[in-house]
């Protein structure tokens, strides 16, 4: 018998190297079968096999953590027997392919990790990037995928209460579609993806077995590549209908004493369900591919056991009780069936009607990769690039131009063309939704409520991926401490070019180090994540882009303050320093030719120091408002706060003329996006108690002038009326995608 | 008084209805769809969602549910029925109302507050509105495109049937105030007798200032104090 060709070994992408492994753990050769289902474990998005060994880094202990990395989804304690349940994943790929059903069985997928979790999933979020929208392609890929987020999210009933949208040429070959998750359970109602108790029966659930979706996660695990769109096959459709049911159901069974494992069968299919489930039991499985429903005839075993075929569940019960369980899947309509059981021995046993087809140890599946190591490299001229002064060539633009570009950047601009497609209120729960800094949910029963918020890091990531990310993680704790609330845990997507480019290796670890290191600092455990490599198209990799979605406690829920100026004569404070970093910003982006300069420094003591300030002063209601300055700096924050309710305001920066040899200083104070820093109204009356809980802190803070009149005057530097800044942010993202 | 809530597979905003009638001081009880029993129910809500996934149109699957075959014989007999969003649409379905919900002229879905104008229709549910005022309870849909043909619009408008019109913040009824191009602005109706209301916006949404708007209430305590004989 020869070995697997070099096409064949390519489909399930595997190294020659790896194959050599795999005989030589096995001691024979693997079947065609057996081999399929090793490249999909040792896919790098079912392995983690470059990324595995710098997540170790990551803190996710602490506290309030009942569940870290390696279940469905990482979970914490919210007290008084209430958990939290979250995570955020990736489906960019599918989504480049095709834009409407990858990003709905995105949302999909993160729902059902969540519900494998016995919780009920009260809200989603999404951070969506694409190319530019003044091409056709992008647009599509755009108006899809929010379509799809919302096909998938209305229709199930879960309210998308947040998000991010960001626009760059760079993702203009893939786009990124990351979903995130928030439920929530009792102690009593958490399951566990784990098969336990020889001889109890593992149940297949939910929708038939299709050809669909077949090698999704090696798909995911290489690059794009022109013949891309003849791997549509490989992108499932989602049915939301069918999934709403069997989220039920298997809520309804969580509280259920016989359920014993519960998961989730997305990428790799049942092989990656099962296989996972076993080996967290330290037990084995055996299965029958005949028993397996399927939605057409003439399935091989192989097609069986790596098809992603969406909204399916694999669960262990108690033996005898198989019954009870499944004449729950049938009042919900839904198909159960009983394919194999649990076994003693740790391996994974496939049968066709009886007959051993495939049986490989668990160990191996699991454990048996190669970690790879691929060389980090610095990318050359960097430092060169970071030690360029953005403000010292003479602006191209002036101000008042500046400030309306920035204006009308669908970065900056109003995300309303967005998330008016989703359904952001079911469940009667929602505070404060998309358009505030974050969502705000409350607990019908409780006082206190959640936080929610995710983004992603900005170009100066691009420079400085450590700092990036840091950044990422500041802009999280800023946009909770907006609505009053105290961060607890964080969930991350890194989304990352191809890993063998020793650049975006590099980029891969320091990220990383930058996100260990903020979580570390603040004291946020990390308790779930994903990690998207390979987002290349024709050799242009994606920026590095960690996505961080942070969960935050809201101790007396009451409406939000929001970010708009609400009273004539209320005074603006800027917390923080007026800064001056172009380099990575929107500005630079849009105005200046590429991307450079010393990013911004952050202090994250710092910055846990003014987020406290900000919090405290939304909770005891000293503020009227309160904004983070983050895309677009100052003065599109103070647009944005005058916009909401068409109140003005004239502040004074106080701004010395520009020093010699730096004319853009003056578009580095209104346009820079150092971290640290928030735009608050308060009355008058109110600025010795804030003087006082800043002093408290050690925390900057400044009064820039009154609230009132119909322009925004920015005293000395420019102008511009109410009116114009709300067409600029209202039009940025609606008029480039058609009709209101 | 007991509300009886619908159940099909596919809906969703039966756990929000159970609350809002729970606000009302009213009990709210689920009604399984494939059972024909109403629990006793004193008035049935068919709530939102996505009944059987929507397939083939909206709400012409549910509407062969055994359940229905009891909600027709419990509105027949004058028993209060309030569909909303989905439930509006199985209303149509069924033939309890008159007219069709079509995709939104946008061809989007549509999540946003609205503004209703209180038209002048009898019915229990509006008996603590004043005709003329506003009510603000957004609308959470893709097909909630009022259709009805000439002569059924004449019908509704000249019977005061028509319950709420989309409108301002001021009462001001125009097409820029109308969220997906139903005809003559219409977000709801009722039948003949008065006693069956269908309507795209989500009054269920709308019971708490915390979440933005309470106007919504009305609509459930109007049917708990007329059972009680309290002026509503």
């Amino acid at each position: 018998m020869t070995g697997p060709s070099a096409t064949e070994l390519r489909e399930i992408a595997l190294s020659r190297q790896e194959y050599e492994r795999a005989i030589a753990l096995l001691g024979r050769q693997p079947n065609a079968l057996e081999l399929g289902m090793l490249g999909a474990m040792w896919s790098e998005h079912c392995s983690y096999k470059t990324s595995k060994r710098l997540l170790r880094r990551l803190p996710s202990r602490g506290g309030a953590v009942v569940q870290g990395p390696g279940e469905n989804a990482g979970v914490i304690d919210l007290g008084g027997s209430l958990l939290c349940c979250f995570k955020i994943e990736s489906h960019n790929h599918p989504s480049a392919i095709e834009p409407l059903q990858g990003a709905a069985t995105g949302v999909g997928g993160i729902l059902r990790d969540v519900f494998a979790m016995g919780a009920r999933p009260i809200a989603l979020l999404d951070a969506i990037r694409f190319g530019d929208l003044s091409q056709g392609l992008q647009r599509h890929r755009f108006a899809r995928v929010v379509e799809g987020v919302g096909f998938y999210g209305n229709c199930i009933g879960v309210p998308t209460v947040g998000g991010e949208t960001y626009f760059d040429e760079a993702y203009s070959g893939n786009c990124l579609v990351n979903a995130m998750c928030v439920g929530v359970t009792t102690p009593e109602q958490l399951v566990r993806a784990v098969a336990r108790g020889p001889g109890n029966p593992v149940l297949l659930v939910g929708a038939d077995t299709g050809r669909d979706g077949i090698h999704g996660a090696t798909f995911a695990s290489v690059q794009l590549d022109q013949d891309a769109a003849e791997r549509r096959p490989a992108v499932q459709v989602g049915n939301p209908f069918l999934e709403k049911c069997l989220m039920e159901a298997c809520l309804e069974l969580c509280s259920n004493r016989a359920l014993v494992g519960l998961q989730d069968c997305g990428a790799a299919g049942l092989t990656s369900s099962l296989v996972e489930m076993a080996h967290r039991g330290g037990l084995g499985v055996e299965l029958d591919v005949a028993l397996v429903g399927r939605r057409e005839e003439g399935m091989s075993p192989y097609e069986v056991m790596l098809s992603e075929s969406q909204e399916r569940m694999v669960l262990v019960v108690e033996s005898g009780r198989e019954l009870e369980v499944q004449a729950v899947f049938d009042r919900w309509g839904l198909r159960s069936d009983v394919i194999g059981r649990v076994i003693e021995e740790p391996v994974v046993r496939i049968l066709e009607r009886s007959e051993e087809v495939a049986c490989l140890p668990l160990e191996v599946l699991v454990e048996g990769f190669l970690e790879r190591r691929p060389a980090a490299r610095r990318p050359d001229g960097l430092t060169a690039r970071m030690g360029r002064d953005p403000l010292s060539a003479e602006p191209a633009w002036d101000l008042r131009d500046a400030w309306v570009r920035l204006l009308s950047s669908p970065n900056c601009g109003d995300p309303t063309w967005v998330f008016r497609q989703y359904d952001h209120q079911v469940g009667n729960d929602t505070v404060g939704g998309p358009g505030l800094d974050a969502a705000v949910l409350r607990f019908k029963n409780r006082p206190d409520g959640l936080a929610l918020t995710v983004d992603g890091a900005h170009r100066c990531a691009a420079l400085d991926p450590r700092r990036g990310t840091e950044m990422a993680v500041a802009e999280g704790l800023r946009n909770l401490a907006a609505v009053g609330a105290e961060p607890m845990a964080l969930t991350n997507c890194l989304n990352f070019g191809d890993p063998d480019q020793p650049e975006v290796m590099w980029q891969l670890e320091e990220a990383v180090a930058g996100l260990a290191g903020a979580a570390e600092a603040l004291g946020l455990p990390v308790v779930s994540g994903n990690v998207s490599l390979y987002n290349d198209y024709q050799g242009m990799g994606i920026p590095p882009t960690p996505v961080i979605g942070m969960v935050g406690r809201v101790d007396m829920v009451r409406p939000p303050v929001g970010r708009g100026f609400k009273h004539v004569g209320d005074r603006i404070v800027l917390i923080g320093n007026l800064g001056e970093s172009l380099a990575g910003s929107e500005y630079q982006r849009l105005l200046q030719a590429g991307v450079e300069g010393p990013v911004p420094e952050l202090d994250l003591a710092a910055e846990a120091a003014s987020a406290g300030v900000v919090r405290e002063l939304v909770r005891t209601a000293v503020v009227s408002s309160a904004h983070d300055l983050s895309i677009g700096g100052f003065a599109v924050a103070l647009a944005e706060c005058c916009v909401q309710h068409g109140l003005g305001a004239t502040v004074d920066l106080a701004l010395p003329p520009c020093p010699p040899g730096r004319p853009g200083r003056h578009h580095g104070a209104l346009f820079g996006e150092d971290p640290g820093r928030y735009l608050l109204s308060l009355p008058e009356v109110r600025l010795a108690d804030l003087a006082a809980v800043c002093g408290l802190r050690g925390v900057e803070w400044r009064d820039l002038g009154p609230v009132g009149g119909d322009s925004i005057r920015i005293l000395g530097l420019v102008e511009m009326s109410c009116a114009e800044a709300g067409a600029a942010l209202h039009g940025a993202i609606a008029s480039r995608m058609g009709p209101l | 008084m007991r509300f009886g809530i619908a159940v099909f597979p596919g809906t969703w905003s039966d756990r929000d209805c159970a609350h809002a009638v729970a606000l009302a001081g009213g009990e709210p009880a689920y009604l399984w769809h494939q059972d024909s029993d109403l629990r006793g129910s004193d008035c049935v809500i068919l709530p939102g969602g996505f009944a059987h996934g929507d397939y083939l149109r909206a709400g012409a699957i549910a509407r062969f549910a055994p359940l229905m075959e009891a909600v027709l014989d419990f509105a027949r007999d004058g028993g209060p029925v309030l569909g909303i969003c989905n439930g509006f649409q199985i209303l149509c379905e069924a033939g309890l109302l008159p007219g069709a919900l079509l995709r939104n002229d946008s061809l989007q879905f549509r999540c946003q507050p609205t503004k209703l104008l209180v038209e002048g229709a009898s019915t229990p549910f509006l008996a603590g509105a004043v005709p003329g005022s506003t009510l603000a309870i957004p609308i959470s849909h893709g097909e909630g495109r009022y259709y009805a043909d000439e002569e059924t619009l004449r019908e509704l408008n000249s019977s005061n049937r028509v319950a709420f019109r989309y409108c301002s913040s001021s009462g001001e009824v125009g097409p820029s105030h109308n969220p997906n191009g139903s005809l003559d602005d219409i977000a709801g109706i009722v039948n003949e007798a008065g006693n069956v209301l269908g309507m795209m916006p989500h009054p269920e949404r709308a019971c708490e200032p915390l979440l933005g708007s309470s106007d919504g209430l009305a609509l459930f305590t109007a049917l708990v104090k007329g059972a009680a004989g309290l002026p509503t």
